[in-house]
């Protein structure tokens, strides 16, 4: 079987999952796991600890809950919210809701991946960024906007967000040196 | 003296976090009475970061578009800064009805208190103590009460509908997936007016005799939820949730579910299996949720903003709500007013006004005071309304006429500058992406669409494009179990109905009249090009040569039209066509 990620040797590359603790994971288990219809929840919790979810964890949230893995894997690849990979250290949520879309979100987009060299669900060699369009942030009236590690910026032009993320570079290189 | 500054998603994007930050280390420095308090939304989104001031007489002075550094202006009360904005120019600019929005902005949402000293918790106080279930049904049928969240289906045939199912326990849910993507008007009452949710949710709980509810709220709001937990454990103290409320056997409890992103979970029967913990994938009805819903017991779902016009509706009677609006659509509504538009914010007026006073009275007019074009409603589901129909009124009836719907009250409005057929393949772009996958139509039809759409706007439409556009979205529409599939193509096909030279254009011509896609666009230079060089240099791929003070040329095979040229150019010396 080949389809959908079926073949786990493949998936195993795909997810890098190594050195995973899977106890943190434990008390959110214990809590919710007597609770019916608390996959997306616990999901939640998971995607909290470890930033994304790992295969591994996956398949502890199967063996812990009764829920067959095939159930786990499709919830947590239908919604958006979930990540089966690693984030970069600035997530960049680059809204794409229709108000930004009509004041220019393709350019900031462009200059996005020009700048970093990422396109819509990458990160940079350096692990420092990751891009992910989303559907809309609700600050319709600040568009296009991009939301960075929970900060809002509004109004973006192409070389304002050129600005941000070189600000963003340089300072997360001065916190390394010191 | 009080000091309120607006904290709503909004306000922190534009700076209102700093502006708080500044304002309580001036306090402090300056060793004033000061009261700081922080405020939700008051819709008037383009003029954030706003405070508000309160002298101990009462009186109110309004501060707009305030920066950190310019926080002294506002303590030391300077006389003529430009940061004021006068009560009749505040008035003016918000010349609205507020039922849902009344209290954003106004009261403190992380206080139940403030939300109690101006009469919450009254409405269901007197549902328990003076009417029964059927009698606060009837008043929402005497009120013309319509849902919100898209479908304006009667809020009170709903309820009834629950009422009459008999298994227990019943559930009410709420629905603030608030997927539309241009719309924010659900996110405004979580975070500025959360008490006023919770006290619609208990009302329609009474009325329905559930003892349990859940709002279901987008994981993209996060201090939405913050807010609206906040409030619940605060109401739960207060003895206003929890078992034998005001002294009746009427007992209730709220829990917020946060959701995990998916726009079909708008779909009742898709919430409901993702509120189980399961993809959020919708099934066929009957039988509908007030029969089997949560867990297959009878189960009830509103959105936010139908829930927060009901205590008006309780305190001030069902007459009263309707005598504002229309025959068929009661009430008011809450419109997002963004795109090209002057005022961005929330307007809520009174159904039946037309489109032109929202967007030209209310909203300002056009940025840049370009040419309307037209003014998109109801997002994926919806349609455009062209310009020569401005006068339509917003009411469920007049709306649908035009090929738009109410939906959840977004209004993108757009200019010369915004391609209809982009725009069409923008939305086809973002159903592609959230069909459940379930039905085929859908799942396979929106990709081919998308398809079409995405050739056309890259120079590649063909002859009969537009004719199988309209063939496929008549079988998408009919081959689709629920409202996303239903109505997925409803922005291409309005775009046709009245955009359809635009298409031609961009078909024959292959020409974007709108200068929006990349692909059918010619640069050229012209002769009043002075040699400087900018150009040549900025191109990436070198298809710019000349000599420097000569006019240079532009190699049109070379060209891959992004525009770069045109951007740097100071001398107006390159077209775009």
């Amino acid at each position: 079987m080949k389809c959908c990620g079926g073949n786990n040797s493949v998936l195993k590359v795909q997810f890098k999952d190594d050195d995973i603790d899977l106890t943190a994971l434990d008390a959110t288990l214990e809590k919710y796991k007597s609770t019916k219809g608390s996959l997306i929840t616990i999901l939640q919790k998971a995607q909290e600890i470890y930033g994304y979810l790992p295969l591994s964890v996956l398949n502890y949230v199967a063996q812990n809950t009764g829920v067959k893995p095939a159930k786990v894997y499709g919830v947590a690849t239908f919604y958006t919210q979930f990540r089966l990979e690693p984030v970069g250290e600035n997530l960049i949520m680059l809204c794409q809701g229709t108000a930004c879309h009509v004041n220019g979100a393709k350019g900031i987009e462009e200059a996005i991946t020009e700048e970093l060299n990422i396109k819509d669900g990458q990160t940079t060699e350096d692990n420092l960024f990751t891009l992910n369009n989303v559907a809309c942030l609700g600050c319709c009236s600040l568009s296009p906007v991009m939301m960075i590690n929970g900060e809002t910026y509004g109004h973006l032009t192409p070389k304002k967000t050129v600005e941000i993320l070189r600000n963003l570079k340089k300072n997360d290189l001065d916190t390394k040196e010191a | 003296m009080k000091i309120i500054v607006g904290y709503g998603s909004c306000g922190i994007a534009a700076g209102a976090n700093k502006v708080f930050d500044a304002l309580e280390l001036g306090i402090e420095e300056q060793k004033l009475k000061a009261d700081l308090q922080i405020a939700g939304c008051n819709g008037m989104c383009y003029l954030e970061p706003i405070v508000d001031v309160i002298d101990n007489d009462g009186n109110k002075q309004t501060y707009v578009k305030v920066t950190p550094e310019r926080i002294n202006e506002i303590l030391n009360d300077v006389k003529d800064t430009d940061l004021k904005i006068t009560e009749e120019e505040l008035l003016e600019r918000s010349n609205q009805f507020r039922i849902v929005t009344e209290k954003c902005g106004t009261i403190n949402p992380e206080d139940i208190n403030e939300y109690i000293e101006i009469g919450g918790y009254k409405a269901i106080e007197k549902c328990i103590a003076e009417m029964t279930q059927e009698e606060v049904i009837e008043e929402m049928k005497i009120s013309g009460l319509r849902g919100r969240g898209g479908a304006g289906f009667p809020t009170w045939f709903k309820w009834n509908a629950a009422l009459q199912s008999k298994a227990t326990p019943k559930y009410m849910v709420c629905n603030a997936d608030e997927g539309d993507p241009g719309a924010f008007m659900d996110r405004s009452v979580l975070e500025g007016d959360p008490h006023n949710l919770i006290e619609g949710m208990m009302i329609g709980a009474y009325a329905i005799g559930a003892e349990e509810g859940i709002v279901y709220v987008r994981a993209e709001y996060p201090l939405a939820i913050i807010r609206l937990q906040n409030a619940i454990e605060q109401a739960r103290q207060k003895g206003l949730l929890g078992k034998n409320l005001f002294n009746s056997n009427f007992s209730f409890d709220l829990r917020i579910k946060a959701g995990a992103g998916a726009f079909v979970c708008g779909e009742e029967t898709a919430l409901i299996a993702s509120l189980e913990g399961e993809r959020g994938m919708p099934r066929l009805k009957p039988p509908f949720p007030a029969q089997k819903g949560y867990w297959d017991q009878p189960t009830n779902i509103n959105n936010v903003e139908t829930f927060a016009n009901i205590p008006w509706i309780i305190l001030n009677g069902g007459n009263k709500y309707s005598e504002l609006g229309t025959e068929k659509s009661k009430g008011s509504k809450v419109f997002a007013l963004t795109g090209k538009v002057k005022n961005g914010g929330l307007v809520e007026v009174p159904m039946g006004m037309p489109i032109k006073d929202i967007i030209f009275g209310l909203g300002g007019g056009i940025l840049e005071d370009k040419e309307f074009k037209a003014v998109q409603m109801g997002g994926p589901s919806g349609g455009c309304i062209p310009s020569d129909l401005i006068e339509t009124t917003v009411d469920y009836e007049s709306l649908a006429k035009t090929g738009a719907i109410m939906g959840s009250g977004g209004m993108v409005v757009m200019d010369e500058t915004t391609c209809m057929v982009d725009m069409a393949r923008f939305f086809l772009d973002f159903t592609r992406n959230e069909s459940c996958g379930k039905c085929i139509h859908c799942r396979i039809g929106t990709k081919r669409m998308l398809e079409i759409l995405t050739r056309i706007t890259e120079g590649d439409g063909k002859d009969g494009d537009i004719e199988l556009l309209e063939d496929l979205a008549v079988q998408i529409k009919d081959g689709s179990l629920c409202g996303l599939g239903q109505t997925a193509p409803n922005p291409v096909l309005s775009t046709i109905r009245y955009f359809r030279e635009e298409y031609e254009r961009h078909i024959y011509d292959k020409k974007c009249p709108s200068k929006q896609c990349a692909s059918l666009l010619t640069y050229e230079i012209t002769d009043n090009c002075i040699g400087c060089g900018v150009c040549k240099r900025k191109c990436p791929v070198e298809a710019i040569s000349g000599e420097k003070k000569t006019i240079h040329i532009l190699d049109q095979a070379t060209c891959i039209k992004c525009g770069k040229c045109y951007d740097a150019c100071k001398f107006d010396a390159i077209t775009v066509d």
